[in-house]
């Protein structure tokens, strides 16, 4: 077993993973090149369609790349996903609870499933009930479950038999709010506790919040790949401002342009205009776009200013917006 | 929680992850049947009880009893072609249910395939877990099923039984593994919405032309040209050798040679459990 980047702590190494669907003229997948670190939240970024869980699915063994390789702890998937599936674990974005058995029966089977020993499996069933507050539902049907306590006890299910890997797709999609921020708290005490976690999300205040590295996805492609601080700065611009005013966009573009100091690229939003702007914290930027816009005959109807995020990062790479 | 360190190294070889998966896999299918008992034993014992209980009570005693043109003694005839036929067709309702049925709304609907695909064993043990709990729950079904058969029926007409036991011991699990395999086949091929269309497509033919109700060997009256045709086309069904092994194991009347049943029968094994492997592969991978 060769121990493929082992020695830097690397826990999933990809080398121009591709995959095309047969039927398909365009591969989901494009020579992907990852490199995953023990310990790491690691977050793949990008619209539906990008990748994402095709991606999974290849670390996961469940599609079989058409080029390239992946290692998971230096062993290849392809070659030996038996092996594989022993130190890895998936939340996939469906429901995927065994109907016919208990909250608990869900978790003291899996643990048999792993080879855990029944008394030994039992007692880890019920220590991770408790972790997840789930102990109430223990007896329950899993029917009985919310979508958020389901996910919670898919969550608890994956990390039963101590994965290398924890990879979770979409995770939150489809979520309240409350079940959300649940979500993210206990994936914040995994990463705490050095598990390490691949997930893939379409949103980025998700991806900013969590994560340690991002890449961002699109057309099968890593266009980007940083800490979400370092992909902001690297934008150049730290702030968005949103001016909606009657008359032609593009003139207003091409004038804000020309006028406002340190924009370093517009775009047209339908009723509107988009800036992206450097050093736009200080020096009164709102007071400035609104007072050129009217002097150049545009009556605003709308402005609003935001810190830069992921999804500035996103347009400026792509030129268009994540949520399409 | 465990007190054991994540690990990026497999700590088990595959074998003997493989092994305890397969325990696992199996260990649940058997608590999820003790759990929904009453329910298995309802839906097993339905079917035979109305089959023996119109053919073999209500028939005769209303006066058509099947055969009963030479009184009880052909009635009684029938009787025993129809008790080790009700047999057969059990186990490979319990197939279909157990297995097909199962399977592909795990595939098509609950996604509940999606986990157990990720165990830590190969995909097609996963599959062959479900085929070996899907036989045992034929077995179970095979022994209930025969006391009723045997023993619900009008005055006057009984069926001869006299069980060969070495035949019995050995044929029900082959023919409970043969269903379970053929259920494999059929639940990876079949969405939840065809369901319908697999009952009647398949399961139905089967049935009919499976020598639930008569005996292969009185198949060669019909002929076309003095060619016995429907006694050679029912060979294709693999029911057929179920029902004839049944009569060679439960009575004394005539049946196939058991030397043609044993081998076609592990024949339609191999065959359907190669087949339902690749389906199910297919339908697990990308």
């Amino acid at each position: 077993m060769a121990a493929v980047g082992e020695r830097d702590g690397e826990v999933i190494r990809t080398a121009g993973l591709s995959k095309v669907y047969p039927k398909a003229d365009v591969p989901a997948v494009d020579g992907l090149d990852l490199a995953v670190h023990q310990g790491e939240l690691f977050g793949l970024l990008g619209p539906n369609g990008a990748g994402k869980t095709t991606t999974v699915g290849m670390l996961t063994t469940r599609v079989v790349p058409t080029a390239g390789t992946a290692w998971i702890g230096g062993i290849d998937v392809v070659a030996r996903p038996t092996l594989v599936k022993q130190v890895i674990a998936v939340v996939s974005q469906q429901n995927t609870l065994d109907r016919s058995l208990t909250v608990r029966e869900n978790l003291y089977f899996h643990g048999l499933l792993f080879g855990v020993p029944p008394r030994q499996a039992r007692r880890t069933a019920d220590a991770l009930l408790e972790r997840f507050h789930l102990a109430k539902w223990a007896d329950a049907s899993v029917f009985a479950l919310s979508g958020g306590m389901a996910q919670r006890l898919m969550v608890a299910r994956a990390i039963y038999h101590r994965p290398a890997v924890l990879f979770l797709d979409e995770p939150t999609a489809g979520l309240d709010p409350q079940s959300r921020l649940a979500l993210w708290e206990i994936l914040g005490e995994l990463i705490a506790d050095g598990q390490t976690i691949l997930l893939t999300t379409h949103n980025m205040e998700e991806a900013d919040q969590l994560c340690d590295r991002v890449a961002i996805l699109d057309h099968g492609r890593v266009l980007a790949l940083d800490t979400p601080a370092a992909l902001k700065q690297g934008v150049g611009a730290d702030t968005v401002v949103t001016v909606q005013a009657a008359g032609d966009p593009a003139a207003l573009a091409e004038l804000l342009g020309r006028e406002i100091a340190g924009v370093t690229q517009s775009r047209l939003t339908g009723a509107g205009v988009e800036l992206q702007v450097k050093g736009g914290g200080a020096n009164r930027l709102l007071p400035r776009v609104l007072s050129a816009a009217e002097a150049g005959g545009f009556e605003v109807a709308d402005l609003s200013v935001a810190e830069a995020s992921l999804e500035t990062v996103f347009i400026s790479l792509t030129g268009k917006e994540l949520r399409d | 929680m465990s007190s054991s360190a994540i690990t990026v190294q497999p700590t088990r070889s595959v074998f003997a992850a493989s092994r305890s998966a397969l325990g696992a896999l199996v260990k649940r299918d058997l608590l999820v049947l003790r759990k929904h008992a009453g329910e298995f034993a309802a839906r097993t014992i339905m079917q035979p009880l109305l089959l023996v209980f119109v053919f073999l009570y209500v028939f005769p005693s209303i006066g058509q009893g099947i055969g009963g043109g030479s009184g009880h003694a052909g009635e009684s005839d029938f009787a025993t072609v129809l008790v080790p036929g009700v047999v057969a067709i059990t186990i490979m309702f319990q197939g279909i249910q157990s297995v097909a049925i199962q399977l592909s709304q795990e595939f098509g609907y609950t996604r509940e395939i999606e986990d157990r695909v990720q165990a830590p064993c190969p995909l097609w043990l996963v599959a062959v877990a479900r085929v070996l709990s899907g036989a045992t729950q034929g077995l179970i079904s095979a022994v209930l099923v025969f006391p009723i058969a045997a023993v619900v029926h009008a005055p006057g007409v009984e069926a001869h039984l006299s069980v060969h036991w070495w035949v019995v011991v050995t044929l029900i699990p082959l023919a409970c593994l043969a269903m379970t395999s053929l259920g494999l086949v059929l639940g990876t091929t079949f969405e939840p919405r065809n369901i319908g269309l697999m009952f009647g497509f398949v399961v139905l033919p089967l049935v009919f032309l499976g020598g639930t109700y008569y005996q292969w060997t009185k198949l060669s009256a019909i002929q076309v040209g003095g060619f016995p045709w429907l006694q050679t086309l029912v060979l294709v069904n693999p029911l057929i050798y179920i029902a004839e092994g049944m009569r060679a194991g439960l009575t004394d009347a005539s049946h196939m040679h058991l030397y043609v049943v044993y081998p076609v029968l592990i024949g339609f094994c191999v065959l359907f459990l190669s087949l339902g492997l690749r389906n199910f592969r297919r339908r697990v991978l990308s």
